[in-house]
């Protein structure tokens, strides 16, 4: 009986071959990556000059990217750490899915970073001429750290999984695959040994992560906070940044639940209990969220300092109002108004409260990000008009929708090679059920 | 460098200024032995022209002989890092005196080939209050001694000297824009595009004290003009200012001097009650401005009765 339902399981979470609307997905994301590589190209020929990027608004929607990028990438030590060091069993179907839009997103996060760059061809500056003192070299740090760290609490609990797939060779097909899973993981034997060093690895990167995690988003914050502008200048930042990243982050865990759920057929895995729970968080973290955000706007909007004026009033009813208030919706009121009740934490109400979020903590980082520009201490003088205004070109949309597409096209790819749910760990969870 | 322009150094600096040996030696030449092919080329005119030698001796030379004395060479990349020791460069901005000419603008953009449309010296309409009197506010890089730009640089392009000024390396900026960010002032710009500069501008070796030639992806801004500072000249906004609205100076010697008037710099800030613009910032700028008393000109914003009459 035990036997065959641990056979029932690895048969349900083996990697499958991308079916019709897999492919079609797969050459949709492929068509934005190869549209986002040639503006690219265009940008590197041409320069920074392609972008809407002038000397007020220097920061554009590729940094906003890059902070949603990162923003999202938190969500990895939140569900693998934080929830694995809280005993919250329930997670366990969604760590990997969690790890692996924090590889990808922070791999992005990367690539636009240089992106942005004006001279990327002197990107060895940085470790040749690297000052310390720099909020950006910080972050370079940090976010080095926090890919591998990442890379491996991902690559630790796939190690039985791999043993599986090599024992299942025919299923998974594609010889290149099995070769592959043989130079990652054959030296893995499940022997008690080598599974007591990576839960305890495991374990010291779980604790590891959450430090990281803090960092990377809290010195992205400070890439604005150390600054004077109005807007920027706020110690309420990190806590702002730490609190809306998880909150994103959270947000996207849940669509892409939702989509391994239904392109999979994994209800008996990811089970509406599981939506029912990631609602609930999302209600905290939302709340949360916007706690922040009445802190952030709030305060200095009683004081309407002269040079906060202009800033905040552009925001809530000036030029911005549309894009702010459909961000605080979206993002936080909405989602929260679906998630509160029971049946709003049905998959299909809790997918499309993530979608929500996800959209509406994109624009909120444009908001951060832009705005703030437009309003400089010293009013926009002897510049071409073009220059007092910011709407994206076509290459800036190109390539932000490409690296949003190429961090998909990453984490369906890995779908496609690697169970997306752990095997053996959700095996061995049914097994101690059982023996309860 | 070419060489017939090292040759060409290399006979004035026989004839003429023998100060300029040292740059000679370092071709590993005599300088003082006159080129084969310069002698051969240049047709003596039979008219002499008396001249005083560097060590006091009129000498005679013929006329055919005399050729501009090329620019000093830049200075080490270095050096010019180092600054000039012993100074501390100061500017005052007389705001009593300004009609916004933007002759300064004008001179700045032309001597530093800056992309056209972009200034480093801008020109700000101001007035602080609705019943207070506008006023124009020109303003250079502020050159601040605890500078937010060079805090923020990740490579150390931009750096504060030991003369006060605040400069750029555009060989090592990689374009992220940070220090953009971070100055309050608004001062920096970037190259978004390739400057398409002439040719003997654009193949000059850039230098962080001549700010030029500019490139593409990299960060610019007002450099206090020190290369000027160093012929014991003034930056070429003062020069083109034709109401000597900016002063320039040492701090350390106490004066300023906007070409045709000087003042002793304490003096001059003190009795006109000179302030620095965002004191609370804490960045102490070295620019000061003298408030906009007993103006010479009357206040006039063309391109605001413009928008005026058309509406």
């Amino acid at each position: 009986m035990e036997s065959l339902a641990k056979q029932q399981i690895i048969e349900d979470l083996l990697p499958q071959k991308f079916g019709k609307a897999g492919k079609i997905w797969v050459g949709i994301l492929l068509a934005f990556c190869a549209l986002g590589f040639v503006a690219y190209c265009l940008q590197l020929k041409n320069g920074l000059v392609v972008t809407a990027m002038r000397d007020y608004v220097s920061w554009g929607i590729y940094i906003s990217n890059f902070v949603f990028f990162v923003a999202i990438s938190l969500v990895g030590s939140l569900i693998t750490a934080v929830l694995r060091l809280t005993q919250a069993k329930w997670s366990t179907p969604l760590t990997r899915i969690a790890e692996i839009i924090a590889v990808s997103a922070i791999t992005f996060a990367s690539i636009i970073i240089v992106v942005d760059m004006g001279r990327p061809d002197r990107f060895y500056n940085l470790f040749l001429h690297g000052r310390l003192q720099s909020p950006i070299v910080w972050d370079v740090i940090v976010i080095t750290t926090y890919f591998f760290v990442s890379i491996l609490l991902l690559y630790f609990p796939l190690l039985p999984d791999m043993a599986i797939m090599m024992k299942h060779k025919d299923v998974t097909g594609m010889p290149w695959l099995n070769k592959m899973y043989t130079f990652l993981g054959s030296f893995w034997k499940n022997t008690a040994g080598q599974i007591h060093i990576s839960e305890k690895a495991i374990n010291i990167l779980s604790i590891t992560i959450i430090p990281v995690a803090f960092a990377i988003h809290t010195v992205t914050s400070w890439l604005f906070a150390t600054t004077y502008r109005p807007g920027w200048d706020s110690t309420n930042f990190g806590a702002y940044f730490i609190s809306g990243a998880f909150l994103v982050g959270a947000g996207a865990v849940v669509v892409a639940m939702y989509v391994f759920r239904r392109s999979y057929k994994l209800e008996n895995y990811i089970k509406d209990e599981h939506f029912d729970k990631m609602g609930k968080v999302l209600v905290l973290l939302a709340l949360l969220y916007l706690y922040f955000n009445v802190n952030e706007f709030l305060v200095p909007a009683f004081k309407m300092k002269k040079s906060e004026e202009e800033h905040l009033m552009g925001l809530f009813t000036g030029e911005f109002a549309i894009v702010f208030w459909f961000a605080i919706s979206t993002a936080m009121l909405i989602p929260i108004l679906i998630l509160i009740t029971k049946k709003g934490r049905k998959p299909f109400p809790a997918f499309i409260a993530g979608i929500l979020v996800v959209i509406g903590s994109w624009f909120k980082r444009y908001l951060i990000v832009t705005p703030t520009l437009l309003h400089p201490f010293l009013p926009m003088t002897d510049v071409p008009e073009v220059y007092k205004h910011y709407f994206p070109t076509w290459q800036e949309w190109s390539i932000a929708l490409g690296s949003l597409a190429g961090a998909l096209l990453i984490i369906t790819i890995f779908a496609r090679i690697f169970p997306i749910i752990p095997i053996q760990e959700t095996i061995t969870e049914i097994e101690e059920h059982e023996q309860a | 460098m070419k060489t017939n322009d090292t040759s060409r150094r290399e006979f004035i600096s026989a004839t003429l200024l023998a100060g300029l040996a040292v740059t000679g030696c370092s071709t590993g030449k005599n300088p003082f032995e006159p080129d084969a092919a310069t002698i051969e080329t240049v047709k003596p005119s039979g008219e002499m022209i008396k001249l005083l030698s560097v060590d006091g001796e009129v000498i005679e030379v013929d006329k055919a002989f005399l050729k501009p004395v090329p620019s000093l060479p830049q200075v080490s990349n270095e050096l010019a890092r180092q600054g000039i020791p012993g100074k501390k460069f100061v500017m005052v901005i007389d705001l009593s005196r300004c009609k916004s000419l933007k002759k300064c603008q004008s001179a700045c953009n032309h001597m530093h080939s800056i992309h056209p449309g972009q200034n480093w010296i801008k020109v700000y309409p101001q007035q602080e209050a609705e019943h207070t009197a506008p006023y124009w506010q020109p303003t250079t890089c502020m050159h601040c001694d605890e500078p937010p730009c060079v805090k923020v640089c990740p490579v150390d392009a931009t750096f504060k000297r030991q003369d006060g000024i605040v400069l750029i390396d555009s060989d090592r900026c990689i374009g992220c824009r940070f220090c953009m960010a971070a100055c309050p002032y608004s001062t920096r710009v970037f190259n978004w595009e390739d400057l398409n500069l002439p040719k003997e501008i654009a193949d000059k070796p850039y230098s962080c004290e001549t700010s030029v030639p500019q490139k593409k992806g990299t960060v610019g801004k007002c450099d206090f003009c020190p290369d000027m500072a160093r012929k014991g000249e003034l930056p070429h906004c003062v020069s083109a200012c034709p109401n000597g609205v900016f002063m320039f100076g040492d701090m350390i010697e106490d004066s300023v001097t906007n070409g045709s008037e000087t003042f002793r710099f304490s003096e001059l800030v003190r009795d006109k009650a000179g302030y620095r613009l965002m004191e609370d910032l804490g960045t102490k700028p070295s620019v000061y401005y003298l408030p906009p008393v007993n103006r010479n000109f009357p206040f006039e914003n063309k391109s605001e009765t413009e928008e005026n009459k058309k509406s």
